[in-house]
C-alpha cells in the first residue's frame, strides 16, 4: 500500500512516499524556500523519480502540528485538497506523536518527551512510553515556558529521554533537570515517521474524511476586542438603528 | 474551456467555475463576516484559520453548483496576492495540490487584476483602453488598462483604503461590521450637504487618494456635537462622509479618463457595491459621454469567478504558473490580458 505523508509543521519540511516495505521516496528542506513553495514540487519529485503515478498513491498522511501556524495550514491544506480531489483517505497525526515514535527503542520503558519549539520563550510538549509496534502518550499535551517542563521533568524522578527542535533549544535548562536530549538528528518530526505510524491506521481502514484534518493551534488565535474604539461615539454602545 | 477559480485573499474563502472567461457556471463564496465582526474588523489570524474551515465545503459547493467534479476542470487560477499572507497560502496550496491531482495547468493571479477582470463576466471580454477604479476594504486605486495589455497604477490611497475608512468611522459609531453597507444605508435618509467634510487632494492634479484626514474630520465632527450637546444626526453625517469620499473618486476618475483619452470607466473592489458611488460615477460618465461599466454588487466583492476570469485570459495567452508558485502579499499589478 503506497501512503503520501506530509510533513510541514516545523522548519523542516519533508514528504515521503513510503510502503510497508519501506520509503520509496522522500525529500526534505530546511532553509531557504518556504513550505509552500518547497511542498507541492517535493511531491511531484518524489512521484516522478520512484516513477509511479498519482494514482497508484492509496492515502494521504499529514502533520497536524503543533507548530508553525502556516506551515500547518500549507501542509494540511495540499493534502485536504490532493485526498478530495483524488478520493483519497487521509490520516492527521500529531507532530509530537512522531518525535517520539522514532527513539521507541531507545531502552525499554524509559520515558520520552517530545518537545516542539513554539516560539514566543515557549515550547509545546508531550510525555510517552515505549509500547508494543510504538509509542503511547501517557500526558496531555502541554504548552508553557522551559522552566514548567524542567520542573515537570525533575518531579518524575525517572531518566527522560527529550526529543525535538524544543528540546534542543532549552537542553541546557532540561539537563540541568536531569533529562538527556537528543540531538539536532531527531529533532524535526519527519515524513517517513509519518508514513509508517499511518500505515497501520490505512490498512485497517481507521481513516478520516479531508475535511476531518484540523491543525493542532493548542494557542487560540490571537485577537482581542478594542472596546475603546468600539461604539466610542455613544460609550461603547451600539447606534440604534434608524 | 472550465477554470476553477480559489480566491482566499482576505476574508472571503471564494470558489468559482467559469467557462471560457465569461460564463459563470458557479460562484461560492463561504464568508467569514461573523467571525470578524465581534472585533469589528478581519483579524489575520482568525481569516487564516477560517480559510481552512472553509477550504473544502467552498470547492464541494462551486462543484455541485455547477455540476461537474474535477476531471471537467481545465484549469486551475488562484490569487497569488496581494493580500493577507497567512490567507492567501492556504488558497495557493489548495489550488498547487488541485494541479498536481490531475495534472491541470496552474495559473497564479493578480487580486486586483481579478476585480478588473469581474466585469468581463457581466459585460464580455473588456476592450480596453480603460480606466478602473479599484475600491476595497484593502485597496484604493485608480488603474489604466491600455490597449498593449497593460494595468499602469495611476496613483493608490496614500494612508487608509476607502473600505477601512467606511469600517473605522461604522466602529466609533458603533455600527456592526463590516461598515460600508451599513454607512450607505444610513446615508439614504441623510442629506449629503448637510456637514462640508474635507475633499483631499481633489484639486491637486494626481490620481492618489488621501482618506485619513477626511476619517478623522467625520470623528472630530462627532465629537464636537457631542460636547456642545447638539443633536447627532447620524444618517447626515454618514451621508456628508461618503459624498465627500465618493466626489474625490468620481472627479479623478472623469479626469484619468480625459487624460489618457479614454473612453471607459470601470469600477471594481467591494466599496464598488456603493450605491451612491456607483449612482454618481454613472451620472457623471454619462455627461462626460464615457461607457460605465459596474459589475454587479456580488461580483464587486471578493469572489472566485474574477480569478477564474483574469486566469483565463492569462492561460489563453499561454501563461502558465509553476509548482513553485508562493502567495506574494505586496504582489504588483504586472501587465493584464485581454485574449
Amino acid at each position: 500500500m503506497l501512503i503520501l505523508g506530509i510533513e510541514t509543521s516545523t522548519k523542516q519540511s519533508s514528504v515521503c512516499l513510503g510502503t510497508e516495505r519501506g520509503p520509496v521516496a522522500s525529500a526534505s528542506l530546511g532553509r531557504g524556500r518556504s513550505h509552500a513553495e518547497f511542498l507541492a514540487p517535493a511531491i511531484e519529485f518524489c512521484l516522478r523519480h520512484a516513477d509511479v503515478p498519482l494514482s497508484n498513491v492509496a492515502g494521504v498522511a499529514v502533520g497536524l502540528g503543533p507548530g508553525l501556524f502556516t506551515g500547518m495550514r500549507v501542509g494540511i491544506a495540499t493534502a485536504q485538497a490532493l485526498a478530495h480531489a483524488r478520493r483519497l483517505p487521509v490520516v492527521g497525526l500529531n507532530a509530537l506523536d512522531l518525535l517520539a515514535f522514532p527513539v521507541r527503542y531507545v531502552r525499554s520503558n524509559r520515558l520520552i518527551c517530545a518537545v516542539v519549539d513554539a516560539r514566543r520563550s515557549e515550547l509545546f510538549w508531550a510525555f510517552y512510553r515505549p509500547s508494543r509496534g510504538g509509542v503511547q502518550r501517557v500526558t496531555d499535551l502541554r504548552v508553557g515556558p522551559p522552566e514548567k517542563l524542567a520542573g515537570e521533568i525533575e518531579a518524575v524522578r525517572e531518566d527522560v529521554l527529550c526529543v525535538g527542535d524544543g528540546a534542543v533549544v532549552a537542553s541546557s535548562l532540561l539537563e540541568s533537570a536531569g533529562a538527556t536530549v537528543a540531538s539536532y538528528g531527531n529533532a524535526y518530526p519527519n515524513a517517513w515517521a509519518l508514513v509508517e505510524l499511518a500505515l497501520p491506521r490505512f490498512i485497517r481502514e481507521e481513516t478520516q474524511q479531508p475535511d476531518d484534518l484540523r491543525p493542532i493551534y493548542v494557542r487560540s488565535a490571537d485577537a482581542r476586542i478594542s472596546w475603546q474604539n468600539r461604539g466610542a461615539l455613544f460609550g461603547g454602545r451600539p447606534a440604534e438603528r434608524p | 474551456m472550465l477554470v476553477l477559480g480559489i480566491e482566499t485573499s482576505c476574508d472571503e474563502t471564494a470558489a468559482a467555475l467559469v467557462e471560457d472567461g465569461v460564463r459563470v457556471r458557479a460562484n461560492v463564496i463561504g464568508s467569514q463576516i461573523e467571525r470578524h465582526r465581534p472585533f469589528g474588523g478581519v483579524v489575520p489570524e482568525i481569516a487564516a484559520r477560517a480559510h481552512v474551515d472553509l477550504l473544502l465545503p467552498t470547492l464541494d459547493g462551486a462543484l455541485v453548483e455547477a455540476g461537474a467534479t474535477y476531471r471537467d476542470v481545465d484549469a486551475i487560477a488562484v490569487t497569488a496576492g496581494p493580500g493577507l499572507i497567512g490567507s492567501l497560502l492556504v488558497g495557493v496550496a489548495a489550488a498547487k495540490a488541485l494541479a498536481l491531482a490531475h495534472d491541470k495547468p496552474l495559473i497564479g493571479v493578480n487580486h486586483l487584476e481579478g476585480h478588473v477582470c469581474a466585469a468581463q463576466l457581466e459585460f464580455g471580454l473588456l476592450e480596453p483602453p480603460l480606466i478602473a477604479l479599484i475600491v476595497s476594504g484593502g485597496h484604493t486605486s485608480l488603474v489604466l488598462g491600455d490597449t498593449d495589455g497593460r494595468l499602469t497604477t495611476l496613483g493608490s490611497t496614500l494612508d487608509d483604503a476607502a473600505g477601512e475608512a467606511f469600517d473605522k468611522i461604522a466602529r466609533f459609531i458603533g455600527l456592526p461590521y463590516p461598515g460600508g453597507p451599513e454607512i450607505d444605508r444610513l446615508a439614504r435618509d441623510g442629506d449629503p450637504g448637510a456637514v462640508p467634510f474635507p475633499r483631499a487632494l481633489l484639486h491637486d492634479g494626481s490620481y492618489d487618494f488621501s482618506l485619513s484626514g477626511l476619517k478623522t474630520a467625520v470623528i472630530r465632527e462627532l465629537r464636537r456635537r457631542q460636547a456642545a450637546g447638539e443633536s447627532i444626526p447620524l444618517p447626515d453625517i454618514a451621508a456628508s462622509f461618503q459624498e465627500a469620499l465618493v466626489d474625490v473618486a468620481v472627479r479623478k476618475s472623469v479626469a484619468a479618463a480625459d487624460e489618457h483619452d479614454v473612453g471607459q470607466v470601470l469600477l471594481a473592489g467591494g466599496v464598488g457595491a456603493n450605491s451612491r458611488l456607483r449612482e454618481r460615477m454613472g451620472q457623471a460618465c454619462a455627461k462626460a459621454g464615457l461607457r460605465f461599466l459596474a459589475p454587479s454588487p456580488a461580483l464587486c466583492t471578493d469572489n472566485g469567478a474574477m480569478i477564474a476570469a483574469a486566469g483565463w485570459n492569462r492561460l489563453m495567452k499561454g501563461e502558465r504558473s509553476p509548482l513553485e508558485l508562493s502567495a506574494d502579499p505586496g504582489l504588483a499589478l504586472q501587465g493584464w490580458s485581454t485574449p
